[in-house]
Parts: C-alpha cells; sequence; structure tokens
C-alpha cells in the first residue's frame, strides 16, 4: 500500500472501493477520479451488498453527491483541497446531522430530523469529507453486537451470521464490506474497538475530550468519546486529525493541541518502534480469553519485540474491578440522559388521545420506545442514583475508577504504551449471547479500562484465530494526550504484518 | 380544594409556641444570556423564541457554564458574608416535569459556590437582626407552562399544556438561610425584612432587577413550631412562591397559627408543600410528600467543576458596591431622618430613586417628599413598584427645581406629575400645555392682594393688630382670586408687607 493510487497496469481506475482514503483522496486531488465517481462507486457498493450487510440505517444520496459535486468544483476551480476531500464516509448514527433523520438506533427517536449538526458533522463537512449515510448501532450505544438495534442486527462480512461488534457494528462492517472507506464511531466501553477488532478493521477511541461530544447523542457523558475508524492505521490517523480538537461548546472538550497522529503514522510505517517500552496487561489473559486470541496476541508481541521495542509486563489489579464500576457509572450517566426522551417535544409519542395525562403520555412512549437493554440499564441506573444506594453503588465505581486510573498511572510510569487483545473473543454467532447479558458485557472486558480513566486506545488487526477463521484485534492504550503513541505503535504492527502475510487482511474477508 | 384552616390567634399561638424559619429565596440573575447557552434572558419575547438546542435539551445538546452568572454568584456570596468555594461542581437534579426540558435541572448540591454567611437585617424600630445563611448556589430555571382547562390552573385536570422555553435555562441563584431561630413574635417581620434587604443587596450589586411582581425574586416559606423552651423543630410546611414582600409577612402569619391550632388541639403539621394565596392571605396544601422525593442527585458530568481563583475572589471582593445597610446608615445622617423614616423608604423602595433624584439636583427633603408622598400613593393605588411608574427622578427633580424657584406650589406640582404619569411629557411641556405656572408677576399678584384686603377689612383689621394667623383667611382669598395659580408663601408675605406686619 502506498499513497498512490490505485491504477492497475492497463491504466484503468481499479475498483474505487478497493482504496484506502488516503489513495482516495490522491485520486481525487490528481484528477483520477472525479468525487461524484467515488461517491457513486460506493453507492452502487452499498445499494449491491447492504441488504446483506445492513450496515446504514439511512442513506443521504441527495447529500453525498451534492458534497462531492461541490468537491469537484472546488478543484475545477483550483483551489485547494484538504487531505480527506471527496473521501466516502459511514456515520455513526448517533451524531446529529442537521436535516437528516438521526435515530441512535432507537424507535424512540424514529423520524426526527435534529436542526442542528454536531460539531464533528460540521467539521467533516468543513473537510469535504462526504457522508454516505447513517450506520446501525446498539440502541443509545448499549451494546457489545449491534443486536440491540431497533432497526435489526448487521452481519459480519466475514461471516454474516455473526456479530459485527457493538455498539458501532454498522460502521465497522461498513469499512469491512468496502462500502466506506472511512467511518465515524463512539466508544463508550470499547463501542469503537471491540468492532473493529471482530471485523479486521481499525478503531481508535481518542483520548476523552479529543473529540468534541456536541451534537454526540449522549449514553454515558464521562466515558463517551467519539473517534475515527478505517481500514488502515494512517487512514484512521487522517480522520483523527479532521474530528479532534478543542470545541468551546463541549466543556470537557480538551483545550490544547491536537497530538500529531498523522506524522506518528507515517512515521510509524517505516516499522521502527527501537526505544519504545511496550507493557503487556497481565490481567487480560487466562480463562474466557479464546486460544485463537491469544496465540495471534504473542505473535503481535513478538513483532513488536522483532521490530525493537521492549517488552515487560505491568499488572494492573483495580482493572479486575472495571466491569463492575462500568456497569453502575455508565447506567446511572444514562438513566438522566434519557429522560429527555418523554414524547413530548420530539421523536415518539404514544398515547396522546386526548384523554391521557402527560405523565402516562411519557410512561406509554418510554413503555414503547425503548429496548430491554436500555430499560434494564436505566433501571439500574436510577438505582444505584437512589439516595441509600448511592454511596455503595455509584460512589464506591467512582472509586473504582480512581484506583484504575492510578493503575494507568503506574504503568505509564514505566512504560510508553500498554498492548492486549482487544476482546477475548472472535465474533460470536448472533442470537448467542442475546439473552444473557452478562455474557455480552464481558465482551467489553479489555476495552472498558481506557474509558473509565480517560486514555486513548486503538484496535487493530493481528490476524485470524486459527479455530474459526475470524479477526484478532490487538489493543494499544497510551495515557491521555499520547493519542501519536497509538499510531506510530499501531502503523508499525500494521506494516509487519502486512508484510508477513502479502497483502491487508480484508483481502482474506469472503466475497458478499 | 378549600379547606377551612383552623386557626388560633397570633397572640395565644406565641404565648405556647417557638416559630422556626427557614428561606429559601430564588433570583433570577440578569446576565445577557442564559445559564448553560448562548440564548437571550430578555423578558417579553415570543414563546420558544429565545430557544436553541441546549436550552430546549435536544439529543446530543450540551451545556457551557455563562462565566458571568459564576461572577455574580460570587458577589452575591460576599455580599451575604460567605466563604466562596474553591472547586465546586454543578449536580443533576433528577425528577420528571414537562417544564423542565431535560427531566433534571442543573443546579448545585452538596458543593455550593458560596456557603456559611449572614445578612443583618434592620426591623422597623432600628435594631438589628442577624440572619445566618448556608449557603448560595447556581443553578438554571425551568421553562413556564400554562395549563389549559381544568378548574385549578395546575397541570392536573388541565385539558392541554402551552410550554414557553424562553425562561428554561435562565440563571438562578438559589439563597438559603439556616433556620431562623429568636425570632418569635416578630417571626414575620423578620421575615419581610430579610427579603427587603436581600432585594436591596441584589439590586445595588447590579446582578438583577430583583422584581418581586415580575417573578426575578421568588421566595419559598418553611416554618415550624416548637412548644417554648423546647430544643427539637417540629415538623415544617413548606409555602411556595410567596411573591411580594407584604405575602411574605402574611405566609408567616398565617402558618404560625394554623400550627398552632393543629398542635394546640392535639393534632400534627404534616410535612407538605403549601401554597400561598394572594386574595385570602392563606396557604393551601399542594401535595402530601407521602415519601421524601429523591432526586438522584450527581454530579453533572457534562461540566468541568467550577474553581475560582482566589485573585478573582479577592479582586470582585474589592469592587463590591457599598452595601446596602451601610448605605442607609449614610444617607439616613446626610438626609437627617429617623430610623422610623428610614424604614418607611426602604418599605416603599424609594430610596434609589430618591438618590438619583437628588443626583439630578433636587434638595433632600423635597425628593424624599414626593417619592414617598404623591408618587407613593400613585404607586400603590396602580399596585406597581415605585420604579415603575411612568416618571424618571430627573423629571421629579426639575419639579422640585419648579417647586423650590417658585414657580410651582404643591397642588399645581401634583398637577404636573400626575401630567407626566398620563404621558404629556416633560414637567415644563406639562406646565406649558395645562398653563400651570404660579402667578408671579408682582404686579398682577399686588393688585389679586389689594382686593382680597378691600374685600375683607375685618380680617385685615386683625392682621394689623397682630393676630397673623387670620392671614390664611386672605391667603385663601388670593388663591381662590388666581385659580390657585399664586404661590401662597410670597402671597402670605405680600399681605402682611401690605398690611405692615412682620411675619
Ligand atoms: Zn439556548
Amino acid at each position: 500500500m502506498n499513497d498512490k493510487a490505485g491504477v492497475d497496469e492497463a491504466g484503468a481506475m481499479a475498483d474505487l472501493t478497493r482504496l484506502t482514503a488516503a489513495e482516495t483522496a490522491v485520486a481525487i486531488a490528481s484528477g483520477e477520479a472525479s468525487a461524484v465517481e467515488v461517491a457513486k462507486a460506493h453507492l452502487d457498493r452499498i445499494a449491491a451488498v447492504d441488504e446483506k450487510v445492513h450496515a446504514f440505517l439511512h442513506i443521504d444520496t441527495e447529500g453525498a453527491l451534492r458534497a462531492a459535486e461541490a468537491v469537484d468544483a472546488k478543484r475545477a476551480q483550483g483551489e485547494k483541497l484538504g487531505p480527506l476531500a471527496g473521501v466516502p464516509l459511514a456515520l455513526k448514527d448517533i451524531f446529529t446531522t442537521e436535516g437528516v433523520p438521526t435515530t441512535v438506533g432507537s424507535k424512540i427517536l424514529e423520524g426526527w430530523i435534529p436542526p442542528y449538526d454536531a460539531t464533528l458533522t460540521k467539521r467533516l463537512k468543513q473537510a469535504d469529507v462526504v457522508i454516505l449515510g447513517k450506520t446501525n448501532m446498539d440502541e443509545f450505544a448499549m451494546g457489545s453486537s449491534t443486536e440491540n438495534s431497533a432497526y435489526g442486527p448487521t452481519g459480519n462480512p466475514w461471516d454474516l451470521t455473526r456479530i459485527p461488534g457493538g455498539s458501532g457494528g454498522g460502521s465497522a462492517a461498513a469499512l469491512a464490506s468496502f462500502q466506506a472507506p472511512l467511518a465515524i464511531g463512539t466508544d463508550t466501553g470499547g463501542s469503537i474497538r471491540q468492532p473493529a477488532a471482530v471485523t479486521g478493521t481499525v478503531g481508535v477511541k481518542p483520548t476523552y475530550g479529543g473529540v468534541s461530544r456536541y451534537g454526540m447523542v449522549a449514553f454515558s457523558s464521562s466515558l463517551d468519546q467519539g473517534g475515527p475508524c478505517a481500514r488502515t492505521v494512517l487512514d484512521a490517523a487522517l480522520l483523527h486529525e479532521v474530528i479532534a480538537g478543542h470545541d468551546p461548546m463541549d466543556s470537557t472538550s480538551i483545550d490544547a493541541p491536537v497530538p500529531p497522529v498523522v506524522e506518528a503514522a507515517r512515521e510509524g510505517r517505516k516499522g521502527d518502534v527501537r526505544g519504545m517500552r511496550i507493557g503487556v496487561v497481565k490481567e487480560f489473559a487466562g480463562e474466557g480469553y479464546q486460544a485463537g486470541v491469544m496465540q495471534r496476541f504473542t505473535e503481535s508481541v513478538e513483532l513488536l519485540r522483532e521490530l525493537g521495542a521492549e517488552i515487560v509486563e505491568v499488572s494492573c489489579p483495580a482493572f479486575d474491578y472495571a466491569l463492575a464500576a462500568y456497569y453502575l457509572i455508565a447506567p446511572s450517566e444514562c438513566s438522566s440522559n434519557l429522560a429527555r426522551f418523554d414524547g413530548l417535544r420530539y421523536g415518539l409519542r404514544v398515547g396522546d388521545d386526548g384523554t391521557k395525562s402527560a405523565e402516562d403520555v411519557t410512561s406509554l412512549t418510554r413503555e414503547a420506545g425503548f429496548g430491554p437493554e436500555v430499560k434494564r440499564r436505566i433501571m439500574l441506573g436510577t438505582y444505584a442514583l437512589s439516595s441509600g444506594y448511592y454511596d455503595a453503588y455509584y460512589g464506591s465505581a467512582q472509586k473504582v475508577r480512581t484506583l484504575i486510573t492510578r493503575d494507568f498511572q503506574r504503568a505509564f510510569g514505566d512504560v510508553d504504551v500498554l498492548i492486549s487483545p482487544t476482546t477475548p473473543t472472535t465474533a460470536f454467532p448472533i442470537g448467542e449471547r442475546a439473552d444473557d447479558p452478562m455474557a455480552m458485557y464481558l465482551a467489553d472486558l479489555c476495552t472498558i479500562p481506557a474509558n473509565l480513566a480517560g486514555n486513548a486506545a486503538m484496535s487493530l488487526p493481528c490476524g485470524l484465530a486459527p479455530e474459526d477463521g475470524l479477526p484478532v484485534g490487538l489493543q494499544i492504550i497510551a495515557p491521555a494526550m499520547a493519542d501519536d503513541r497509538l499510531y506510530r505503535v499501531g502503523a508499525a504492527v500494521e506494516a509487519g504484518f502486512v508484510e508477513r502475510w502479502g497483502h491487508p487482511l480484508l483481502e482474506e474477508a469472503p466475497a458478499l | 380544594m378549600t379547606v377551612t384552616e383552623e386557626l388560633v390567634s397570633y397572640e395565644d399561638a406565641l404565648a405556647a409556641y417557638d416559630p422556626v424559619m427557614g428561606l429559601e429565596v430564588h433570583v433570577e440573575l440578569g446576565t445577557k444570556t442564559k445559564m448553560f447557552c448562548g440564548c437571550s434572558t430578555r423578558l417579553g419575547a415570543e414563546p420558544n423564541s429565545q430557544t436553541c438546542p441546549t436550552c430546549l435539551g435536544l439529543p446530543g445538546s450540551l451545556p457551557v457554564v455563562n462565566a458571568t452568572g459564576v461572577e455574580s454568584a460570587i458577589k452575591i456570596g460576599l455580599a451575604l458574608n460567605c466563604e466562596i468555594a474553591e472547586w465546586c461542581r454543578f449536580a443533576r437534579k433528577n425528577y420528571f416535569y414537562p417544564d423542565m426540558p431535560k427531566n433534571f435541572q442543573t443546579s448545585q448540591y452538596d458543593e455550593p459556590i458560596a456557603f456559611n454567611g449572614y445578612l443583618d437585617v434592620a426591623l422597623e424600630d432600628g435594631e438589628t437582626f442577624r440572619v445566618h445563611i448556608e449557603r448560595a448556589h447556581m443553578e438554571e430555571d425551568t421553562g413556564k407552562s400554562t395549563h389549559i382547562g381544568g378548574a385549578t390552573g395546575r397541570i392536573h385536570g388541565a385539558v392541554h399544556s402551552l410550554l414557553d422555553y424562553n425562561r428554561a435555562g435562565i440563571p438562578l441563584i438559589e439563597i438559603v438561610t439556616k433556620p431562623i431561630v429568636g425570632a418569635g413574635s416578630r417571626a414575620p417581620e423578620v421575615a419581610k425584612a430579610y427579603v427587603t434587604e436581600l432585594r436591596e443587596l441584589i439590586r445595588a450589586l447590579g446582578v438583577s432587577e430583583a422584581r418581586m411582581e415580575m417573578g426575578q425574586m421568588r421566595c419559598d416559606v418553611n416554618l415550624s413550631l416548637r412548644p417554648n423552651g423546647s430544643e427539637t423543630f417540629g415538623t415544617r410546611s413548606e409555602t411556595k412562591n410567596v411573591n411580594s414582600l407584604r405575602s411574605v409577612e402574611r405566609a408567616v402569619r398565617f402558618e404560625i397559627q394554623r400550627h398552632a391550632a393543629l398542635l394546640a388541639s392535639g393534632g400534627s403539621v404534616v410535612q407538605e408543600t403549601r401554597h400561598f394565596h394572594e386574595d385570602t392571605g392563606s396557604t393551601t396544601s399542594g401535595r402530601i410528600k407521602e415519601e421524601a422525593e429523591d432526586y438522584r442527585y450527581f454530579p453533572e458530568p457534562d461540566l468541568v467543576p467550577v474553581a475560582p481563583s482566589r485573585e478573582w475572589v479577592e479582586e470582585l471582593c474589592s469592587r463590591l458596591p457599598e452595601l446596602p445597610r451601610v448605605r442607609r446608615e449614610r444617607l439616613k445622617a446626610e438626609w437627617d431622618i429617623s430610623d422610623h423614616e428610614m424604614q418607611s423608604v426602604l418599605n416603599a423602595g424609594a430610596i434609589d430613586p430618591i438618590v438619583a433624584t437628588i443626583d439630578a439636583g433636587a434638595p433632600a427633603d423635597q425628593a424624599r417628599k414626593w417619592w414617598m408622598g404623591e408618587l407613593a400613593r400613585r404607586a400603590n393605588e396602580d399596585g406597581v413598584e415605585l420604579t415603575a411608574l411612568p416618571i424618571t427622578p430627573v423629571q421629579v427633580a426639575r419639579v422640585c427645581a419648579l417647586v423650590v424657584e417658585g414657580s410651582l406650589n404643591d397642588k399645581l406640582a401634583r398637577q404636573v406629575i400626575e401630567g407626566v404619569l398620563v404621558g404629556e411629557g416633560d414637567p415644563d411641556q406639562v406646565v406649558d400645555k395645562r398653563g400651570l405656572a404660579v402667578v408671579s408677576d408682582e404686579g398682577a399678584l399686588g393688585t389679586a392682594v389689594d382686593e382680597a384686603i378691600a374685600g375683607n377689612q375685618a380680617v385685615a383689621e386683625k392682621i394689623r393688630s397682630g393676630k397673623v394667623a387670620a392671614a390664611g383667611a386672605l391667603v385663601g382669598a388670593v388663591m381662590k382670586a388666581t385659580g390657585g395659580k399664586a404661590d401662597a408663601a410670597r402671597v402670605r408675605e405680600l399681605i402682611l408687607e401690605k398690611l405692615g406686619v412682620q411675619s
């Protein structure tokens, strides 16, 4: 892979949907392909395969073509194009888009057309990125399989009977099925990284506060973080740079320069991580970890050693309590964040027949509009915040959070980044864990600590598990505001594996 | 709805019981924009025209703290002799109500911006009563519901409701007292004096106009009784939204009598919310709190902590204006009036207009006389505050000047004020239009005096013989002859002069 566009030997354009985002941008900027051609190729691809995959909830053909035309017009007038101008993108349906439906995967927002763009949406538009549509997700980002979407599950392009991860399964599946070279996800407990891992793609949860949350429908405010999804580490970095940066509309947004992620990705591709100390998290292994996952993880550790990194084992004992703390903090915040969905101002309204009270209408609307997992978490959170239980539940969870942050601080005093498998198993069959919330929650075991501490983390492909031939993800965790380290290490690992495999992992995915 | 409450007389109530009060006052800040978004706070706009995704609580929207709101809160805290938190957070108060867009109110819970203060309030007799302040915290206002249909105007029984979110998100400061004990029979007076003093303070700080009739300042009255000599507090009632100074006094008095009747008959007070009725001066039961409401407070994760630097707090402290009590002491001395007179001026809300009138050139006694007399009477008749009258201190000062220079007498001056109030223009314009200037032509006045003497020889003789008091009759005759446009004092002088009597 290089930045030169995919022109085959005969000089004709190769399948535009197979290009990386970086290659696509170069093809458009150089005039080898128009932005409209690129957009149409992806819209055609969506038309051809998304009936099977169901990555999209809404396809904005008109908006996409209009944006692409604008890019072509700019180029025709000799205007300078941004690094991702004309590159198509699949946007998770959790970001508001002015004039385009935003459902958050929930019936309760069915038909809602937001009157405003999220800051992230605005930045994508300003960068001339072409938004193809909105992708499927677990309702309100609650889930690890996209089965909790009110609009039906998404299939994993590697095996359509399996889950694509969640909550951002739609975005990951869109990438893995070549419906878009770029996508946006949000990560509260692993919703970017776990789907990336099980679909063989790259996903980054930036440092908390690195990407504005304004216009991102809140699940758990102190954990939610939007981030880039792509098929290569460099593409993720290019997208990261577009969406990151301080936003005065988000009080928790960090007012500091964006870490040099693109530079780090380009640097990392040279395969040099000499002098870096990398910690292997001891707690993320053992019972519940699939053998093939651990095998690929071990190979990744070996690869990093070969590339010059110093590998040390690190213990983070508080991580054992991360899952429990997460399932108190996230539901608590969600119980409050989701209170506004009362059927009175926007979205679904049930039972307003002129005989019922506002209170009854709210109850009926919430009963009909929220799915079982959302209700479960609202109830859990309401309970955890109740007076008399607050200290024991919410209060204790916050203490665990502090302990986890301290574990990270201690570890990062010794190493540059931490690594682990992204998720304990490969993609499981749709329906397998649907009735077992606890089994489902375990999918986020390794990803949750980074959310609780606000660190930056990435998942990238490290091979296929021998026993099922499904993708395995390697997780890299960096200190807050050191997102560039993810890209440096990630790009080095990616380059090493591609060289070993002879091609990017996704080329092994079955045709749809 | 109306349940006739048994009452005992106020004196009997106080003979047996000791009232304990807690006052919670909400003040809408006069910031240009709302507490957590950039929407305007202007009053009187089209419903829902001053809203945005944030104050409508649309999915995805986020709050950003209004720095001026924080500054106002700190100023209030400092003026109330409070400690200012070095670090504090907002919290979410969770409950469902249609006029609250997010179904939680962003408020402060266990980490208020200001705490542990006091306010000294002046009572009618000039005595000072110290009210201890528990806390002052920042929060946002809710929207406004109008319930259509149904008998009570409340949400229950309404056919439908109209919601205006222009008010949603307007900054509020809630100021909570510690239990006020030891006021005894003066509890209603102390309550009123406290709210009055607080209002003056808020206005002096320039953080709000604090107009109670506009809902910019609202008071909740908590009251309980305990047997005289007892140390433990009784069960309290919470009377909501008592919205005038007089109502504060009446609500406290009524609740003392109601509680006393319940306790005296062996019954017990129910912990509940009550509504105050301006027309009857009584309270009625709101909803009974079957169980303490659980607001599930937790720190607002969408906002970062507020950590005012000590330098900033110091600076705000050094820039605090002269506080109302200090200012009143100064003015009392300057105007040379008694405690009681000052108290009346304060109660009438007349301090600022009088000061402004003096600043515009009027003598203090004149300025005070017009604002406390004619204008106070008019404001009272119209049921508005003095400052809401359509006359400015500059205009009042001009009236005073005309009186002082002799162009107007008091009677004419009242007519000029009347003309200004009904919109006939500035005092000089009213004088012109109505032809109100006193007859100052000495010649014409002299003729009128001569005529009066000639027509009342008997009276003139009395005056000549030293009964100067009899001059009033001649003055009256001259005034009658000139249609009231003469300067009575000058007329009197002329009469005495012509009759050769020293005044
Ligand atoms: Zn607003």
